[in-house]
């Protein structure tokens, strides 16, 4: 039996670098030659991958324009490429790396618009669960309140931005009318939940960004709204724990 | 917490049967829901469905409640030279316990190494260290899952300098072995006998036809930019064209019916047009049966 190494390492690592040279100990027994054989397996894994990040990220294509988003993609693929064959988890770097691109500093905002698509993405493929409905809450006694611990919906995603997010990404969904976008028009904080079928993508009133992460800390009723006024003193607990028991954000209350 | 995960109940664990089938999609999901179509099974690839939870696993299990399913796997890399990924077989192990599936299936390929997953069915050399390491690999996927699998040809577009044993007699070889089913893809005989300078009658009346539980069918590609020489890719993006349904007719008359499946993963028709090319070999299929009664 041989124990020579299969020729796989240089195989694989050429795969990612389009402008090398073509791997040793592949051959062509007739023409076309071994580059544009070889070129069909690197064309198909940046191919899919490109699909893969494509639909995964309609609104940073839509922003970008085809093109850009191809090239983009190409970057990223070489930079980071899949781990697991799992590829609906694939692009949760995608985000950081626009953040970091140099080319796209002008679009500050980019990134976080990844990361609210990564959101949706994440919502959408989450473990199903009974979202928690006003009677569970009635049977609490009143004192008790401010010490509860309220488990968020699996799908529950925070996305807290500066930026116009959840406007922009309204804005460049299918249909939508074309408009123009005031990025100064203040910072949204977006709540991804899929409670049954539907991704639900919520945006969130002053203080309601600060409340959500802190109970997705573990946080305690009570510090979470202290964390919720010491963003915005507006912010009104009992109308947000209405709107958030209504929307399905809560499966457990301990 | 509460997970509702319906349970399988009609079609649990059904044998997928000798018609043909067709590659489950999205965006067929509330159609194929709403009208039923007549038809023998659907094929999904697993990694799809590697999700805890959402619509994908809703819209599945409705459709497992009312057909056969076949898991064709496309992420284990069984012909590569690394181990396989051990959290990639738990989470495949999951899904077959989850669906029931009445067939599973991967590739004689390698898509993952050095920690990176490369998307494609890439090709290994056909040497006695390769068949060895993939007799592992398939011992340890039949062994995680508690059942066989069948394990496909490529469609190939190089060749290795080191390959020693043809392909048909490796994939022979390997289901000897590991009492492993075969996958013949039809197609991949196909565009590798053009890519390869092989006749791809030749290729069927070599291969391991007892062993094949599973035929895949699909349209591909001809590389028009190159300035010689003759390309196909195997891109599953168009019809299956006539020369490949007369390489199927002459494989099912040797066969005899087996699981057909239209497979189709680019530039997506609607429905109707995938269940005419099952029609099509379901109608192969039957006038094969009818001859052999005949005579």
């Amino acid at each position: 039996m041989s124990n020579t190494p299969a020729p796989l390492a240089s195989f694989a690592n050429a795969l990612l670098d389009p402008g090398g040279p073509v791997p040793g100990g592949i051959i062509a027994a007739l023409e076309p030659d071994i580059k544009t054989r070889f070129d069909v397996y690197r064309n198909n894994v940046f191919a899919s991958l490109i699909d893969a990040l494509r639909d995964s990220f309609p609104v940073i294509e839509k922003l970008l324009g085809k093109t850009y988003f191809r090239a983009l993609a190409r970057e990223f693929i070489i930079t980071s490429p899949p781990e697991s064959p799992v590829l609906l988890e694939y692009g949760a770097g995608f985000a950081g790396f626009i953040e970091t691109f140099p080319p796209l500093q002008d679009m500050v905002w980019l990134a976080d618009i990844a990361r609210l698509e990564m959101a949706w993405l994440d919502a959408y493929h989450a473990a199903d669960a009974k979202p928690l409905g006003t009677e569970s809450f009635a049977k609490i006694t009143p004192g008790k309140i401010p010490r509860i611990r309220l488990a968020l919906h699996p799908s529950a995603q925070l996305v807290r931005s500066i930026w116009p997010i959840l406007t922009i990404w309204k804005t460049n969904q299918d249909g939508a009318k074309p408009c123009e976008v005031d990025l100064d028009q203040g910072a949204e904080d977006v709540l991804a939940l899929r409670p049954q079928r539907e991704v639900e993508l919520h945006g969130l009133a002053p203080g309601s960004g600060a409340f959500i992460e802190a109970l997705m800390q573990n946080e305690p009723l009570e510090s979470a709204h202290q964390a919720a006024i010491a963003q915005s003193d507006n912010f009104d607990l009992a109308a947000n724990l209405a709107h958030f028991i209504s929307s399905g954000t809560f499966i457990q209350v301990s | 917490m509460t997970l509702s995960v319906a349970p399988i109940t009609a079609y649990s664990g059904a044998p997928v049967p000798a018609q043909a089938g067709i590659g489950l999609k999205a965006r067929h999901y509330l159609e194929i829901i709403e009208t039923r179509p007549a038809l023998g099974w659907f094929e999904v690839h697993p990694e799809n469905y590697m999700g805890a939870g959402g619509p994908p696993h809703h819209y599945l299990t409705a459709i497992r409640e009312n057909y056969p399913l076949s898991l064709h796997g496309v992420g284990m890399a069984l012909g590569g030279d690394e181990p396989l990924d051990k959290a990639h077989l738990k989470r495949f192990r999951a899904l077959v316990e989850r669906y029931q599936p009445g067939l599973v299936s991967e590739h004689l390929a390698w898509c993952r190494r050095g920690g990176v997953y490369y998307n494609d069915l890439l090709p290994a050399p056909y040497t006695t260290a390769t068949l060895n390491t993939i007799t592992e690999h398939i011992d340890q996927m039949q062994t995680a899952l508690g059942r066989t699998i069948l394990v496909e040809n490529p469609s190939t577009y190089v060749a290795f300098e080191d390959s020693a044993i043809p392909e048909t007699e490796f994939l022979a070889e390997a289901a000897r072995r590991t009492g492993c089913s075969l996958l013949l893809d039809v197609n991949n005989v196909y565009v590798s006998g053009v890519n390869q300078g092989y006749d791809p009658y030749a290729y069927i009346d070599a291969f391991a036809l007892h062993a094949v539980g599973e035929i895949h069918m699909a349209g591909h590609l001809e590389e028009s930019l190159i300035p010689s020489g003759r390309l196909l890719i195997d891109d599953h993006g168009s019809d299956i064209i006539e020369e490949v349904w007369n390489l199927y007719a002459y494989t099912i008359a040797r066969t005899g019916p087996v699981p057909t499946l239209i497979e189709r993963d680019n530039n997506i028709p609607a429905l109707g047009d995938l269940l005419a090319e099952a029609a099509r070999a379901d109608q192969i299929m039957q006038s094969q049966n009818r001859r052999a009664r005949a005579s």
